[in-house]
């Protein structure tokens, strides 16, 4: 005899526990359903968002993530290098959960573990018994040291700690030990992104002759199917490259049977020769702000950022500036790329134009997304970033201003999702683009999401698809209209309009 | 039989430089006779700098553990932006309520500290977000402050700041200093938030149905995947009134009126045998364990429970575990032969490193290594009488030693966390997360032993394994 096996979805939902709930309630000293209700009802009013949006304490359901999860993310773009993180243990493994969610992928990095008497009398100790350990155990050619906020707030002083460890030879004289400070209570992720790259490229100190290569900074990149194909459009051009910090096998690496925690990333060859190259272009202006800085300053190398590249222009705009850079001009088949995606983007119009949309995101991929809306005529009605400043705001009031879509668009910068909540009651949209929390929103308002940016940790495997350049915009094309084509089918599928051809 | 001898073990740790290998060592033993004295390991004391830990920390024990699961309060992350945002809904403590609403299990509240917080001091930004959380969530039934390690540090107040605006509010607002760097792992966060729930919720207060002689509490589940949910059933079933789940879908007045039952049952005994020893002294409530994981053990339970109470109650219960038997006879007929002889390895927290293992075996598999990542002697005392002898016990397991042990021993199958899914994967060993049931569940009670049961089978025998093509 066989037996079904129901699931939460379909046990919880018979008559035994049904009854069950019921019966518990009688515990609960619950809230009366209509007391329930109107509240409900009272929080999609225009009067509760103004409450909502005059607060000015609280944060609820922000769309942002702290220092040291970048400056790890930095550390795993480069060859058998080991994020070592000064402080509290509880962070590193809840970057790891956090990275693993969004990969399913494994992430290698290591605490100091320090604890209450670390606290009184400072973290020396557990540095140089931690790097002594890691080196033993894990022996990586790069320590890429960051900070929690215990570390941090305690005012641990990491230059002079690691200058200890090699005085006291617990690890080699010659291994690179870069480090940032990334504390938690001052910006996000792309904040400890950037420090922590500048703080591995500040290795970098002696030039040699100038060569023909650009390097390309990709950002706190949620996507390693980006970092292969801006790594493709180069090799199309024939332009030699180093990208800065290559973390497309770390967070996308083949089953061989076999475990290693470090996997493929940029050479430390080529990052020491990074210093030669004619340029360096940054693909998120925000993830770099200080690298960008300080390569121009410091390596005496022109040094920009191109607007994230989603959609025609933002492509073209890339394609235009590694050209111009390199003297090498863009062939045929990204051409015809170009001309494919046009190809796609009318045959899809019709189901996006004058669509609106809620945007949550990172702030370079914001401006991608924003950037790709106003071309295929979907109006932005919401942009949200948790993690983005008036620089951001600026750049996007900019942006919004060159075409009549983006008008009547509220940019939320600083703000949170809970926010958003009450903006899309007030003014709803017809989809959200954003990451796997907004699917709290799909649920108190009814608004479907397309999954995009970081973190996405109910759908599988996007992250392994393109979103960037005309052949990855294409896969964004894609999933947006067959996201209203999937609504279409749902709201018609009891009526006359449940169409075969769409 | 275990693959590993001490021989080998030794071999794996000379990787280690001298001191950490010896501190290492404490911590493996092989079950080697039924003598379990030999096999003590050495356990809830600090992980070694710079090797990797899968532990967590006292916030992710508490805010995580034991209060997050409390629905129809608002858990406060109470300093920098991280650690609510990485602790988010992520445990699976699944609740019943409008989210938001009268129900904020998947609301993540978080003051998000800024450079100004840490050096003015943040109990002024505290008291003005009480104010604004009580106004936009006017149902809330309560507000714990779950501290993140800069409260602690920069010397923060919070108790004095709650015990004000609790009393402005008109509601309870706890503080919990459950700040990441106190003690070695999560398990001194359980210890906290069990102590902040005695001295601000429990037996203060709360409405109750009248009392029977047949009330119980649910101790300890966090209804993970609905664990909660299937447990209470068979306690229903049995004829036994639950009065209060701790606090897998609890509400606050449950933690209120625990204190009224005649008899404390606890699954996870690490994380809150602490409230059941207290209101054992204060409240003179008995307290005993169980394990509903697999019909061995549930049945077993069933009758340890039972004999608390009348012949009515054990009448029904014997007639309950006649009728559960004939459906898991079902369900072990169905999977034992897929599973029968696999070789299983776990690495957990809590309960889990013990519990399951009747599980495993009602389908003829054997926990071959199993080990905590915060337990204490007790667990330890307590785990191992329930595996054979050639056991490999491991405590604070790094995933070096993990890996290691799994190369030599070749499990058909490892239970542990998302930070080591995939490590084995791509070692091409089948694998489930024991923490969040791999998104699947329940697993407690009978219903829950069919989809555990389902989801071993789904894990050891998927073709795609055979697909891999190994480098020599």
């Amino acid at each position: 005899m066989s037996i079904e096996i129901k699931d939460h979805n379909k046990l919880f939902k018979e008559e035994d526990y049904i009854r069950q709930f019921e019966n518990k309630k009688a515990y609960e000293a619950p809230c009366s359903p209509e007391e329930v209700q109107k509240v409900l009802e009272w929080t999609k009013t225009k009067e509760y968002k103004e409450k909502n949006f005059a607060r000015q304490a609280v944060t609820i359901n922000p769309s942002k993530a702290c220092q040291p999860l970048g400056a790890i993310y930095a550390a795993l773009g480069f060859e058998n290098t080991l994020p070592f993180v000064h402080g509290s243990q509880g962070c590193v493994a809840y970057f790891r959960s956090y990275f693993s969610r969004h990969f399913k992928e494994p992430v290698a990095a290591v605490s100091t573990s320090m604890t209450e008497d670390a606290a009184v009398y400072g973290g020396l100790s557990n540095m140089l018994e931690g790097l002594e350990n890691a080196y033993s155990i894990y022996k990586p050619k790069m320590f890429a040291v960051s900070t929690t906020c215990m570390a941090e707030v305690i005012g641990d002083d990491l230059n002079a700690y690691i200058r200890t460890a090699k005085e006291k030879n617990r690890i080699p004289q010659d291994i690179p030990v870069p480090f940032a400070h990334t504390p938690s209570f001052v910006g996000s992720h792309i904040v400890g992104y950037d420090n922590m790259l500048k703080g591995i490229l500040s290795l970098v100190k002696n030039k040699d002759i100038q060569n023909k290569k650009i390097n390309i900074i990709p950002g706190f990149e949620p996507y390693p199917a980006n970092i292969r194909e801006i790594k493709r459009i180069l090799n199309l051009m024939g332009i030699d490259n180093i990208i800065l910090a290559d973390t497309s096998s770390a967070f996308d690496s083949p089953v061989t049977g076999e475990y290693s925690i470090y996997n493929g990333g940029t050479s430390l060859s080529d990052l020491f020769s990074a210093i030669n190259s004619k340029a360096t272009v940054s693909l998120m202006k925000f993830s770099s702000t200080k690298t960008i800085e300080f390569i121009k300053k410091e390596w005496v190398q022109e040094a920009l950022s191109v607007p994230y590249p989603i959609g025609i222009k933002n492509t073209d705009f890339l394609l235009e500036t590694l050209s111009h850079i390199s003297g090498k001009t863009i062939p045929d088949e990204l051409e015809n790329e170009r001309g494919r995606l046009i190809d796609a983007m009318i045959d899809s119009q019709a189901y996006l134009h004058n669509k609106k949309v809620a945007l949550v995101g990172d702030p370079d991929l914001l401006s991608g997304l924003i950037a790709f809306c106003l071309e295929l005529g979907i109006r932005p009605k919401h942009i949200l970033c948790t993690n983005g400043d008036k620089d951001f705001e600026n750049d996007v009031l900019e942006l919004l201003s060159t075409s009549h879509f983006g008008k009547d668009c509220n940019v939320y910068a600083g703000k949170d999702m809970w926010h958003l909540r009450s903006a899309l009651f007030v003014e709803p949209c017809d989809l959200i683009l954003g990451p796997s929390q907004a699917k709290f929103l799909v649920r108190d308002t009814g608004t479907p999401l397309v999954r995009v940016g970081f973190p996405i940790f109910d759908r599988h495997h996007l992250h392994r698809f393109p979103i960037i350049g005309y052949y990855g915009t294409l896969n964004l094309l894609t999933y947006i209209v067959n996201a209203f084509l999937e609504e279409l089918d749902r709201n018609s599928i009891n009526g006359p309009n449940f169409d075969l051809i769409r | 039989m275990s693959a590993i001898n001490t021989k080998i073990l030794e071999e794996i740790l000379n990787l280690y430089p001298e001191k950490t290998k010896k501190e290492r060592a404490l911590h493996i033993k092989i079950k080697e006779s039924s003598d379990c004295s030999l096999c003590k390991v050495k356990s809830n004391v600090k992980s070694r700098p710079g090797v990797m830990t899968i532990r967590g920390c006292a916030y992710a024990g508490s805010k995580g553990v034991v209060w997050g699961p409390v629905k129809d309060i608002i858990h406060v992350s109470h300093g920098p932006i991280g650690c609510g945002q990485y602790s988010w809904w992520s445990r699976r403590n699944y609740s019943n309520g409008i989210s938001g609403i009268d129900n904020f299990g998947t609301v993540h509240v978080t003051s998000d500290y800024h450079e100004k917080d840490i050096v003015f001091g943040g109990d002024k930004k505290l008291e003005q977000i009480l104010r604004e959380l009580k106004e936009l969530f006017p149902l809330a039934k309560g507000i714990s402050i779950q501290s993140e390690c800069p409260v602690g540090l920069i010397g923060d107040d919070i108790e004095s700041v709650c015990k004000k605006m609790s009393k402005e509010l008109g509601i309870p607002i706890v503080p919990v200093r459950c700040e990441g760097f106190r003690g070695i792992s999560q398990s001194l966060g359980h210890h906290i938030a069990n102590d902040a729930i005695r001295d601000h919720v429990l037996g203060k207060g709360g409405v109750s149905k009248g009392s029977s002689p047949y009330d119980v509490n649910i101790i300890g589940d966090y209804n993970i995947g609905g664990d909660a949910w299937a447990s209470r059933k068979i306690l229903e079933d049995m004829g036994l009134n639950v009065i209060a789940q701790w606090t897998g879908d609890a509400s606050l007045n449950e933690l209120k009126i625990a204190s009224k039952a005649k008899l404390n049952l606890i699954h996870c005994y690490r994380s809150m045998n602490y409230i059941c020893r207290f209101m054992e002294e204060n409240f003179g409530i008995p307290w005993i364990e169980f394990n509903f994981f697999g019909p061995t053990k549930i049945f077993e339970s069933m009758r340890k429970i039972a004999s608390y109470f009348d012949n009515k109650i054990k009448e029904q219960t014997e007639k309950k575990i006649e009728e559960y038997k004939k459906i898991t006879d079902i369900i072990i007929e169905e999977y034992r032969p897929g599973l029968e002889g696999k070789k299983v390895m776990l690495y957990v927290g809590g309960l889990r490193p013990r519990h399951p293992i009747g599980a495993y075996e009602d389908l003829g598999m054997e926990v071959v290594g199993t080990g905590y990542e915060f337990a204490h002697n007790d667990d330890y005392e307590r785990t191992y009488p329930e595996v054979n002898i050639g056991t490999i016990i491991y405590d604070d397991v790094t995933p070096y030693e993990f890996e290691e042990f799994t190369k030599v021993i070749k499990p058909d199958l490892v239970g542990s966390g998302i930070k080591e899914k995939y490590a084995f994967h791509k070692m091409g060993v089948p694998f489930r997360q024991m923490h969040s049931w791999d998104y699947s569940g329940p697993y407690h009670g009978v219903e829950g032993f069919g989809i555990f049961a389902r989801d071993m089978d789904i894990a050891v025998n998927s073709p795609v394994w055979k697909l891999i093509r190994r480098k020599k």
